[in-house]
């Protein structure tokens, strides 16, 4: 796998195509909208959606945390789809998510999907998170050395003959919006003007998440 | 209707039939019964159910409504009169029916005929052609329609004082099936009448249909069918449409074929033009078209997609010196204004109209005198039906003339010609009944009375298209029903339906049964994006501005077709070509181009692929070159170039032709059967000759051709043994390959797409509460990859699976295909293209490409942006 870069000011991550940003100097891995529970969320309304969400999110967050073996996991917010999507999660993905903490300093940063987290689901619950030059928060400002989620970004690209939609991060060297994890998150397209007022101008980059990489794409080629 | 006697029926047999008052009915508008009418007044009169088979213009609805005039009118004609006590009290007081359950006063019946058609319009029409003959004979008879468009008043007084007849559309049948009336409604039904059938029976509305059918059955036992169809391949296999199936054996209506009709003419248009190698628009023989037109009294013109209908129209505005009034109409135009464009038409006003299937069927015309045929016919029974929409009066025959847009065209035209000279029909046979239109009638029938399962198997199972499903499958979906069928047993507290103390399945709440209510249905309508006229943006591509937002609203346009597009690419739009500026959201941005002719004629080859018999009549027609003399010179010299410089391929044989062109390696194939099968092989080829490192780029379809390009030396890797062909083309693809493929293939998703919103997993309708609650849009795309892999075999995929066989990826045509050529493949090593090939070639770059490795089309595509900002 070839390894691809995404820079917050100064700071080089790991962009996994995954969707994950992995601080080697830290051993910090991010991961942000993991939406846990948003099947049976949507089953409690009647939309009996395959109750498979949270075991599939929850596998590949444990293959990325296999990759990189991070001792420190932030998940970047709306982690859990409702606010009381925790208390449905089954004994066997609870089991799952308590062995992916162990040894490892786990940060659930809260979102507006799930604003209060209980202390049974183990880690600690912050509203934001500053590490170096950085701070971690879920919903953007725009601030210089913020990562953020909440978004979920996704860009089209053109290609030969047709083009592609994928989740991306992007970013501006400054500041950076993470791709939404979950397996049932849908997307914003980065030509959204929400994205131009967290980037102040269109200028800024969409790495597209390919099946082995991430590829950097100009976000005006994108739409 | 009919103008003419063709037959003769001895006058006693007529008396007996038909009553007094309808004989002087006929005979005061100059007609005379005809012979399939007063056959279906004795199937009637025999309580059988019965399939009219018969060409437009034959009279055939009013032979359909006979029996149900004459049962009505109470005549002695007629078959036992249920209702003659009531009718004399509705002819005397024009009130509604007394409806009452008190002791001594008889209850209204409910309705005596049912009428079914595909098209509402159509519905409407014939509603008003039957006020005719009621109000001139007199008869106590309440006809209505109900369609989408009916007031909700009317709607509630046709349940509380059902009509005679209704006039309604299969969703409008199980909607009122969903109801508490239903029992009242239908219990006294004698006649049911289903108009089209040979078009209603091809689809998921056919099994919806069928369903709907099999419950009148139980409720109303006495109710006898009538089935109206244009010529099929196998009528007896229709007419099991219009029965109820007993267990294990199959039985058949009867069927009556009406004879007379006078055999079409029709003719090849031999164009003074050189032909196109490839293309669809015809626009060599467009002012041949014209001339046509402007010689004829009212001309239909065919073409296969709506795209293409934009592109005649406007090119034959263009050249309209003589101001013909030339109209156009297909299914993606506003419905009043192809209401217009029809009425105009009724009145004789127009002298042409370029049209899509949306004309296929519908409201009678008589005036029509040519129809023209655009491209390819893509199917004889098909074609027939097109030509039948000429001259409606049954007895002269219809002319029509065919214009195939290209040289392979010119291959199908003649062959449909063959085969209408034989009359040989080439109608699919029907289908077996989709799952998830099953799931969508157990959601209804629990939302109208409680059911037992063991109750509604039986009573599925006597629908035709569901006569042989397995109870496991049925249970899957009263399973998928309640709780979504997961393997997981999670979500019992949220059953949409649950089974009471006598093991009735019921409704859980009323919201359950409001949502069946908004999402009946089979019809799942393409994802449509709102087309904006903007400014363009300057400086062209890699122009790095926003994009002006807002901007006139120039109409609707397919989600599909947008993102086969990139930005700059442009189409003709609402008769205009427009340059692609972006898609942000549900919203596509154009700018007007300066450009005359678009860069992407958006062809998409139409809905339909060429039927398998006109396929392998082309394949024969090309085997036999004594036949190539009644082929257009040109045609003929491009097949006798082919056999000289490669090889013309046999009937049963696959011919595989490799050569090199401009740097490139190609690989191209004449399967002949249909561009979904073809795109579906091209898919599964591009996966073979990848992990055989040929280095495929990509490959383009049409309806006959395969090609296939890429960096590897395919003809080196042939001769030397390194590229098996046999085991290229090993029917063992549609294994595993055909697995991996499917878990990413947008084809697939979308078939998906259509089951999950047809079952009623997920919505597309919603009541304003769930709106104001944004719960409204879910990709199904996440649905699809997240229960594949976690229950592949779960009733859903199944439903998919069952869709893919025949729908978008055309499976089962492409296995039958593979075992026909297994050990019979040819391969010709070239040193250049073929003249065969250069059609499929031509369209590299017209047509959408496509390419498999995501990856590597993302590389490429980052890549040729660092060279142009380094260049």
């Amino acid at each position: 796998m070839r390894v691809s870069t995404v820079t917050v000011a100064d700071v080089g991550f790991v962009a996994d195509c995954s969707g994950a940003l992995f601080w080697e100097e830290r051993s910090l891995l991010v991961v942000s909208d993991l939406h846990l529970e948003k099947g049976s969320s949507f089953a409690a309304r009647g939309v009996l959606l395959p109750p498979y969400d949270t075991v599939a999110t929850l596998s590949r967050l444990a293959a990325v945390i296999a990759r990189h073996d991070p001792r420190q996991v932030i998940a970047l917010g709306d982690s859990f789809h409702d606010r009381d999507a925790h208390a449905r999660l089954s004994e066997p993905d609870r089991e799952a998510l308590t062995a992916l903490q162990v040894r490892r300093n786990w940060i659930w940063i809260s979102g507006n999907h799930d604003p209060a987290l209980p202390p049974s689901l183990g880690g600690v619950v912050a509203t934001e998170v500053a590490i170096g030059p950085i701070v971690f928060r879920h919903e953007p400002t725009g601030a210089a050395g913020e990562i953020a989620g909440h978004l979920h970004p996704k860009a089209r690209v053109p290609t030969r003959g047709r083009s592609i939609e994928r989740r991306c991060f992007a970013s501006d060297g400054e500041r950076a919006v993470m791709p939404a994890f979950g397996a049932y998150t849908g997307g914003l397209s980065i030509r959204d003007a929400a994205f131009a007022r967290i980037f102040g101008s269109p200028g800024f980059m969409a790495h597209v998440l390919g099946d082995n990489r991430v590829h950097a794409f100009a976000a005006t080629r994108c739409y | 209707m009919s103008t003419l006697d063709l037959f003769s029926v001895p006058p006693s047999e007529t008396a007996d039939l038909l009553p007094r008052r309808f004989r002087d009915w006929f005979a005061s508008r100059g007609w005379s019964p005809r012979e399939h009418q007063l056959a279906l007044l004795a199937k009637a009169r025999e309580e059988r159910s019965a399939l009219l088979i018969a060409p437009t213009g034959a009279g055939k609805t009013l032979a359909g409504f006979l029996p149900t005039l004459v049962e009505l009118a109470g005549e002695p004609g007629g078959s036992k009169p249920l209702r003659q006590a009531s009718e004399a009290a509705v002819a005397a007081d024009p009130r509604p029916k007394v409806v009452s359950t008190g002791r001594g006063v008889r209850r209204s019946s409910g309705l005596h005929t049912l009428y079914i058609s595909p098209l509402k319009a159509l519905a409407v029409d014939i509603a008003r052609n039957l006020e005719t003959p009621v109000a001139e004979m007199g008869l106590p008879i309440r006809v209505e329609t109900r369609t989408g468009d009916t007031p909700v008043s009317r709607r509630q007084r046709q349940r509380r004082y059902p009509p005679d007849i209704l006039l309604t559309t299969p969703e409008q049948l199980a909607l009122l099936l969903a109801s508490d009336d239903a029992p009242f409604l239908f219990s006294s039904l004698k006649r049911i009448v289903l108009d089209e059938l040979h078009a209603l029976v091809t689809s998921k509305r056919g099994d919806l249909l069928s369903l709907g059918l099999a419950r009148l059955w139980t409720i109303a036992p006495q109710a006898r069918a009538i089935g109206l169809s244009a010529t099929v391949a196998e009528p007896e296999q229709l007419a099991r449409f219009l029965v109820p199936q007993p267990g294990g054996e199959s039985v058949s209506a009867d069927v009556v074929i009406a004879g007379g009709a006078a055999p079409p003419v029709v003719e090849m248009l031999d164009t003074r033009e050189r032909l196109p190698w490839s293309g669809h628009s015809a626009r060599h023989a467009l002012p041949e078209v014209y001339e046509l037109i402007n010689r004829n009294k009212t001309t239909l013109v065919f073409v296969n997609t709506r795209s293409q209908a934009e592109m005649l129209f406007q090119d034959l505005w263009r050249m309209n010196d003589d101001g013909l009034a030339i109209a156009l109409h297909h299914g993606s135009l506003d419905v009043a204004q192809r209401r217009k464009v029809e009425d105009a038409m009724a009145a004789g006003r127009l002298r042409g109209v370029v049209c899509t299937s949306s004309l296929d069927l519908g409201v009678d015309w008589g005036d029509v005198d040519l129809v023209i045929n655009i491209g390819a016919p893509k199917g004889s029974s098909r074609l027939m039906q097109r030509i039948g929409r000429a001259n409606h009066r049954f007895d002269e025959a219809s002319r029509a003339v065919l214009v195939p847009a290209n040289r392979f065209e010119v291959l199908e035209c003649r062959v449909a010609i063959d085969a209408i000279a034989e009359n040989a029909q080439d109608t699919p046979p029907l289908r077996t009944g989709a799952l998830d239109v099953l799931a969508q009638h157990v959601l209804g029938c629990a939302c109208g009375k409680p059911f037992l399962s063991d109750e509604l198997y039986d009573e599925v199972r006597t629908a035709a298209p569901y006569a042989s499903l397995a109870r496991t499958d049925f249970d899957d979906v009263v399973d998928f029903v309640a709780t979504g069928g997961y393997a997981l047993k999670t979500y019992e507290r949220f059953a949409r339906i649950k089974q009471d103390k006598q093991g009735r399945w019921r409704v859980t709440n009323p919201k359950v049964r409001q949502s069946y209510r908004l999402n009946v249905g089979t019809i799942v309508e393409e994802t449509m994006l709102k087309v904006r006229l903007v400014r363009s943006r300057a400086g062209g591509s890699g122009s790095t501005g926003a994009i002006a937002r807002g901007g006139r609203m120039l109409g609707e346009i397919e989600e599909v077709f947008i993102e086969g597009l990139v930005p700059a690419d442009t189409f003709v739009f609402g008769g205009e070509v427009v340059r692609y500026e972006a898609l942000v959201e549900d919203q596509v941005y154009v700018s007007r181009a300066n450009d005359k002719d678009a860069k992407v004629p958006s062809y998409m080859g139409g809905k339909f692929p060429l039927s398998t018999y006109l396929a392998e009549r082309v394949r024969k027609l090309l085997d036999n070159s004594r036949a190539w003399n009644g082929l257009p010179d040109q045609v003929h010299d491009w097949l006798s170039l082919q056999r000289k410089f490669s090889r013309v391929p046999a009937a049963r044989e696959l011919l595989v032709e490799t050569f090199p062109r401009g740097g490139s390696h190609y690989l191209v194939c004449y399967p002949f059967e249909g561009r979904l099968a073809h795109q579906t092989l091209g898919m599964l080829l591009t996966r073979r000759l990848e992990r055989g490192r040929a280095r495929p780029l990509g490959f383009v379809a049409n309806e006959y051709a395969l090609a296939v390009w890429g960096v590897g030396d395919l003809s080196f890797m042939i001769r030397h043994g390194k590229l098996d062909l046999n085991a290229l083309f090993d029917p063992d693809m549609l294994g595993d390959d055909l697995e991996a493929w499917l878990a990413e293939s947008a084809l697939m998703k979308r078939t998906f797409r259509n089951c999950a919103i047809i079952s009623g997993l997920i919505a597309r309708r919603f009541t304003d509460e769930e709106k104001s609650r944004r719960q409204v849009l879910f990709s199904t795309d996440l649905i699809y990859d997240v229960l594949r892999k976690h229950q592949a075999d779960h009733v859903l995929l199944r439903a998919a699976r069952g869709d893919a066989a025949t729908g978008l990826l055309d499976l089962r045509r492409l296995s039958d295909m593979l075992s026909r050529i297994h050990g019979r493949i040819t391969h010709k090593d070239l040193d250049h293209v073929s003249p065969l090939a250069v059609p499929a070639l031509l369209e590299i770059g017209r047509e959408s490409v496509y390419g498999e490795a995501s990856d590597e089309l993302l590389a490429e595509a980052a890549e040729e942006l660092v060279r142009e900002a380094t260049t």
